[in-house]
């Protein structure tokens, strides 16, 4: 019947609608179910994944030693031109000259964090750091020379 | 005034929805005729976040041109990394760790749940809803939290090589992907209380952006939405890659070809992924995550393809080789771009308000189109 | 104990005394706009918060708490914002039109403060035809939108525009037959004794259900009839930006935004005063003793009660429902909510007639 139809037609639409009410009324209600983090706030208890990738960094040891070669690996497996790696010749102690890194060139700006400088090198001399926070009021601050200065490579690292 | 290009007939309009529209979800510019608030033509102006990705690839090694492509359909960069490093294991002829296998698998389908979440909320919004927008990202915020502790990285993961995955998965990456599946299962019945079954959404939503399945495979459509007109065209089914032909799962198929059958077949295909997650998640094989490759890749002269299913629909990778370190050509086919060409015959004859549900049942993801 | 009453006629004893009667008058009425332009100003804050909060807890969010204490001066900061903000005119708008409408929009919004009683005894103009006045004023809110989206040359506010005139004008119909069987049942166009008229209990729980669904009818009509979400259609910012205030920026869009929320009050105050009491206490029949109990709650903390309790629901509809589409809205209202409260008036009238309620 038309106007039986009817009517039910309105009531089920109004029960969909108190359906979807219901729901949000518990949302309203519920503060617990809040997951807002306040990130500025709780940067003291900001926890990330050891993976997460961050920022190219270079493992220096407590004798201010690394493990960079400088063979150029990660430059080539680069994509965006990320990293230079400026060489230099020591002497070694025998008089022999050794190729050694003199400056390893790091371009933040440029970097797409895809990890793969970190995959091809062979020696682990360079990781991804967990922070985060890059902004700056000047771009020139983003290039930096990441192998610390009087840095030198650890010994027996080829 | 500025003088309208085109001839319109009397008493139409020409709006210019977009690049800046809260409704297109990023620049498209659809140029639409109106008469009143019936549509009458809708032109896509597409270009606005063309970065040709195409071309950059061509210069970038065969390890490196794979995370580029994370930048097109930026909800799905797994899936599309997935294609292009299939393609280059195709042409190198790899045979890929049966871990890897299950491990890219799982993020894929992982993708596929949280690019439908994101989906679902902004489907909502362009609806007028704004709450759903915010529970789905709750969701979608613990698939991101399992991406970024197995890949590091929560949108752009760059996690798939060419042999296998970048990284062993995290020990914890288990654990949380059950977790996640039971969140998932909680709070499933959420949408259908705040969304599907609102009488409104469905008034909104049936019977417009009619699309038959003939017009659906003249126009290119994949995924969801030829799914929606009653077109069988999962990838997954059709040409299985990796393990999917000894999954067990269902290829969701809606008859209605209107905004509400694409509707529902992202919903149920969200349940799908979880089903086949749940499939293999506690079945990853012992075994190495990578395939031993060569420091250099060369791949051998010739043309490869590889096509995957993406959350939006058919991702195609076409690559010619020289035989060198770098690609020669390299060609995407991206469902967004073939889904966007079938709005115009969608929308013509029906009101404003419901162009903006239809372009939200497309999934138009813009730099996907553009790429 | 204090009241509002007592105060305003406290100042209105020291007034005569002191000036004559016509100068008594005019200072009365000065104080008057004052009061109501403060109350217009405390309102857009306070609601405007409400609405965030609101809108943040149903999102599983904390909402504003930066500014002030848990973020409760966060709507003065952004008047201040809107304040120094440029209120930039097109270039091929019709400038006296554009720059009059948001004026128009909250000239209608303040005059439709006039007969509210706010407490017992306490009411800017008591008006034996009050709620003639408040359905005549408030149809007056069309042209401001009209005049807006018109006047902006933009085809966007102009699309806003005219959905906004199609839908107001619908909605008033149904409006207006909800609020005429509360005038049935009381026999009284004047506010403040429809109010009177609930001394022994609201009409919403006196009416049976007739006047349980005029209510429903009443709240989906003047959800529509202010532009509120599920009915904002003439703004619906994901396909026309902003509708007919897509164009204005700076204090004027302020005077549209405050206008929404004015209106939203007065929407829900006629609905506290027609259909739950005012500013009357919750009386329940000849339970004198429950009666006196209530009566110790000021009655102007009933009336604000009632009202936020209502403006709440409203806001609630919006964090939760889709947008209509146009022709949906327009069926809603000429086949479901005109059909449905011309059947209900009948009803109440009958019901009024024989004397079948409480």
């Amino acid at each position: 019947m038309f106007i039986l139809k009817y009517i039910k037609e309105v009531f089920s639409g109004l029960q969909s609608l108190a359906v979807g009410l219901r729901r949000t009324l518990y949302y309203f209600s519920h503060h617990k179910e809040i997951i807002t983090q306040q990130y500025p706030d709780n940067r003291d208890t900001l926890v990330f994944p050891d993976r997460f990738k961050g920022e190219v960094v270079m493992v220096h040891d407590d004798n201010n030693e690394h493990a960079c070669t400088g063979c150029t690996a990660c430059e080539l497996a680069c994509p965006n031109a990320t990293i230079k790696i400026i060489t230099k010749f020591d002497i070694t102690p025998e008089g022999k000259k050794k190729k050694a890194i003199d400056k390893f060139v790091y371009h933040l700006e440029l970097c797409t964090m895809c990890n793969l400088c970190v995959v091809a090198c062979p020696t682990d001399a360079i990781k991804m750091a967990q922070t985060f926070e890059h902004s700056v009021f000047n771009r020139a601050e983003l290039t930096k020379v990441l192998n610390k200065p009087d840095s030198k490579i650890r010994e027996g690292v080829e | 005034m500025v003088e309208e290009i085109g001839s319109t007939a009397a008493g139409d309009i020409i709006i210019n929805v977009g690049p800046q529209h809260p409704a297109t979800h990023g620049v498209l510019h659809l140029v639409i005729t109106i008469n009143g608030e019936t549509i009458q033509k809708v032109e896509p102006h597409l270009g606005y976040i063309h970065r040709s990705i195409e071309k950059m690839c061509e210069s970038l090694t065969y390890r490196q041109f794979i995370y580029v492509t994370s930048r097109m359909d930026y909800l799905s960069s797994h899936i599309n990394n997935h294609a292009c490093a299939l393609c280059v294991e195709k042409g190198l002829q790899i045979e890929v760790p049966s871990r890897a296998q299950v491990i890219r698998v799982l993020m894929d389908e992982l993708t596929r749940i949280a690019s439908h979440e994101l989906w679902w909320g902004a489907m909502a919004m362009d609806l007028g809803a704004f709450t759903p927008f915010f529970h789905a990202f709750r969701e979608r915020e613990a698939i991101n939290d399992i991406m970024e502790e197995t890949c590091g990285a929560r949108l752009t993961m760059n996690y798939m090589v060419p042999g296998g995955v970048m990284q062993d998965i995290h020990p914890n990456f288990q654990r949380r992907v059950k977790e996640f599946i039971a969140l998932f299962k909680s709070k499933v019945n959420e949408y259908n209380e705040l969304v599907t079954g609102n009488i409104i959404f469905q008034n909104r939503m049936k019977g417009v952006g009619n699309l038959s399945a003939a017009d659906a495979i003249s126009f290119g459509c994949t995924g969801p939405t030829a799914r929606g007109s009653g077109v069988s065209c999962d990838i997954r089914k059709l040409y299985p890659y990796e393990i999917y032909e000894t999954l067990n799962f269902e290829e969701i198929l809606e008859t209605g070809g209107d905004s509400f059958a694409r509707y529902m077949v992202r919903v149920r295909e969200m349940s799908q992924s979880i089903s086949i997650i749940e499939q293999l998640i506690d079945n990853i094989p012992e075994g190495d995550f990578q395939a031993k490759t060569k420091a250099v890749l060369k791949l051998p002269k010739g043309e490869f393809y590889q096509r995957v299913e993406t959350a939006r629909g058919e991702f195609g990778v076409y690559m010619v080789s020289e035989g060198g370190t770098t690609p020669y050509r390299i060609k995407y086919r991206s469902p967004g771009f073939s889904n966007l060409s079938a709005l115009d015959h969608m929308a013509r004859g029906s009101k404003l308000g419901d162009l903006v549900a239809m372009m939200g049942t497309l999934d138009l993801v813009i730099p996907d189109i553009d790429r | 104990m204090w009241s509002f009453s007592k105060i305003s006629k406290l100042i209105d004893s020291w007034l005569s005394v002191h000036f004559s009667s016509t100068w008594t008058m005019v200072i009365e009425m000065v104080i008057a706009g004052i009061a109501v332009i403060t109350l217009f100003a405390l309102l857009g804050l306070v609601l405007v918060l409400m609405e965030r909060r609101v809108a943040a807890w149903i999102q599983i969010r904390l909402g504003p708490n930066r500014v002030g204490p848990g973020g409760m001066l966060q709507s003065l900061a952004d008047t201040l914002k809107l304040l120094v903000k440029e209120g930039m005119t097109p270039d091929g708008a019709d400038k006296f039109l554009f720059n009059l409408a948001p004026f128009i929009a909250m000239i209608v919004a303040m005059l439709l403060m006039a007969p509210i009683a706010f407490a017992s005894d306490f009411q800017l103009w008591n008006l034996n035809i009050g709620v003639l006045y408040v359905t005549a004023i408030s149809s007056l809110m069309v042209i401001s939108i009209l005049m807006a989206g018109w006047a902006s040359n933009n085809k966007y506010s102009l699309m806003g525009a005219m959905r906004s005139g199609a839908q107001i004008v619908s909605y008033e119909l149904s409006a207006g037959l909800s609020i005429m069987s509360i005038v049935v049942l009381s026999g009284s166009l004047n506010l403040n004794e429809i109010i009177l008229s609930q001394a022994d209990g609201w009409w919403i729980f006196k009416g049976h259900i007739p006047v349980v669904i005029a209510f429903i009818i009443f709240i989906i009509a003047v959800t529509a009839e202010t532009n509120r979400a599920p009915f904002d259609l003439a703004e619906a910012e994901s396909e026309l930006t902003a509708g007919f205030h897509t164009e204005y920026s700076g204090m004027k869009f302020a005077l549209f935004f405050l206008a929404e929320y004015i209106n939203v009050f007065i929407v829900c105050a006629i609905g506290a005063t027609l259909f739950l009491g005012g500013w009357m206490p919750l009386h329940i029949g000849h339970w004198q003793a429950f009666n006196h109990v209530m009566d110790f709650i000021p009655s102007s903390i009933w009336f604000f009660g009632k009202t936020f309790f209502l403006i709440f629901l409203i806001m609630w509809f919006r964090w939760t429902f889709p947008r209509l589409r146009i022709d949906q809205l327009l069926d809603l209202e000429w086949k479901y909510l005109l059909p449905i409260s011309i059947f209900n008036i009948l009803l109440i009238t009958l019901m009024a007639i024989l004397g079948w309620h409480f």
